[in-house]
């Protein structure tokens, strides 16, 4: 085939195209994905039962708030990488800044607290449940926003799949704090973070294989 | 430089409101400077290998053009779909790819080589693995230059259907050569 007849061919009849288009299927994507990560936490496994105390809901709010952090900053850096080049307007310091925020706020809640009652803190009672929980039920927000991704052009795919798996797993902690009674702020800054960030990690390694085009 | 992103940037915003002139004009300018890009860094490869590349890249670029995001250069895009679809090659084809510079964005332009030879795709073949709507859709409107209403009166499809269909056949025409050469 000629390269002419190719360029004939590719603007013969071109059609007006949206370039808002990126950003919101990622954000109609993201969307779903949470309708979904709520759904099986309110049905599976259940709003947590104490919310008519003030305590609870505050830390629902701190849950909820932290999450929505970490969702607001990688959706934005997912619709930059999504874009071919876009990469480099990644930043990598406003990725870090709710996990630093979670760590001060945890360490100064700690520098308050009797040494005796650290243990507790950190370790919380439901570590595990947090732990298997946020992953699993960020499968369904990472698969609908990898296929959005695939309708774009992300050129660093690693980066690409790990921002996709960190909003992923921000959506699942957000939908997990309604059941969540692991009330300390050294808890959300270990397991939270942690189980987010694996996230990110797995979304990472399986990005290439799943984002190529 | 300014000039020719300026220029080129220029006539990438006419074709994404569906000037069909002026989207020409960029795929042919575009091109040149796609094939002196990949020739100097494919030294070694066929000018049909090179040719093939280039026109792998403007296929790609076509069904991706909704991600330029117009509040930004246009020369980088270009240049970040050249690279990514040049690393791609080299992935595939097993060299190495511990070599490819990662150039400045204006290497993009730095050779506009017009030097064409023809590539080793054959569209006919590639059409005939299209389900028949979607090959249709794509020679009424893509190859004879019908308007899409006239493509879908003799397609008897409406003309929804017809651009749906040649939307879905240019990104499954644009996958299958670069998952063709990738197995």
């Amino acid at each position: 085939m000629k390269t002419d007849d190719l360029v004939k061919m590719l603007s013969a009849n071109v059609e007006a195209v949206e370039y808002r288009e990126p950003q919101r299927m990622i954000l109609i994507s993201a969307g779903l994905g949470a309708v979904v990560a709520l759904s099986a936490v309110i049905l599976l496994l259940g709003i947590r039962m104490d919310l008519s105390e003030l305590g609870p809901w505050m830390f629902v709010l701190v849950k909820s708030v932290f999450a929505g952090a970490i969702i607001g900053v990688s959706l934005a850096n997912l619709t930059r990488v999504a874009r071919p080049g876009g990469e480099r307007r990644v930043s990598i310091a406003l990725g870090l800044l709710p996990f630093g925020g979670a760590l001060l706020v945890a360490t100064a809640s700690l520098a308050i607290a009797p040494l005796s009652d650290w243990k507790a803190m950190i370790i919380g009672e439901y570590w595990l449940l947090c732990l298997v929980c946020i992953p699993l039920n960020a499968i369904v927000p990472f698969a609908a926003m990898i296929w959005a991704m695939r309708q774009l052009a992300p050129t660093n795919l690693t980066l690409a799949g790990a921002m996709a798996g960190r909003a992923a797993g921000g959506i699942s902690a957000f939908a997990y704090a309604l059941h969540c009674t692991d009330d300390s702020f050294p808890f959300i800054a270990l397991w939270y973070s942690l189980t987010i960030a694996l996230c990110a990690v797995l979304g990472g390694v399986v990005g290439r294989p799943l984002l190529r085009w | 430089m300014d000039t020719i992103e300026g220029e080129l940037k220029g006539l990438m915003m006419a074709s994404l409101g569906g000037d069909e002139g002026a989207y020409r004009n960029v795929l042919g300018r575009l091109s040149g400077y796609l094939r002196g890009y990949y020739k100097a860094r494919l030294a070694a490869r066929s000018a049909a290998d090179v040719e093939d590349l280039v026109q792998e890249t403007l296929l790609a670029l076509h069904v991706r053009r909704h991600t330029y995001d117009p509040d930004q250069p246009f020369t980088p895009w270009v240049y970040a779909i050249a690279r990514y679809k040049l690393i791609d090659y080299l992935r595939r084809t097993r060299a190495s790819v511990k070599n490819v510079p990662l150039d400045a964005v204006q290497e993009i332009a730095a050779h506009d080589d017009h030097v064409a030879s023809e590539s080793t795709l054959d569209l006919n073949q590639l059409l005939e693995r299209l389900t028949p709507k979607v090959r249709d859709a794509i020679r009424y409107v893509k190859l004879d230059g019908l308007t899409v209403a006239e493509a879908a009166a003799r397609g008897g499809m409406s003309e929804s259907a017809v651009k749906v269909n040649v939307h879905r056949g240019m990104k499954t025409l644009s996958a299958l050569i670069a998952r063709g050469r990738r197995s």
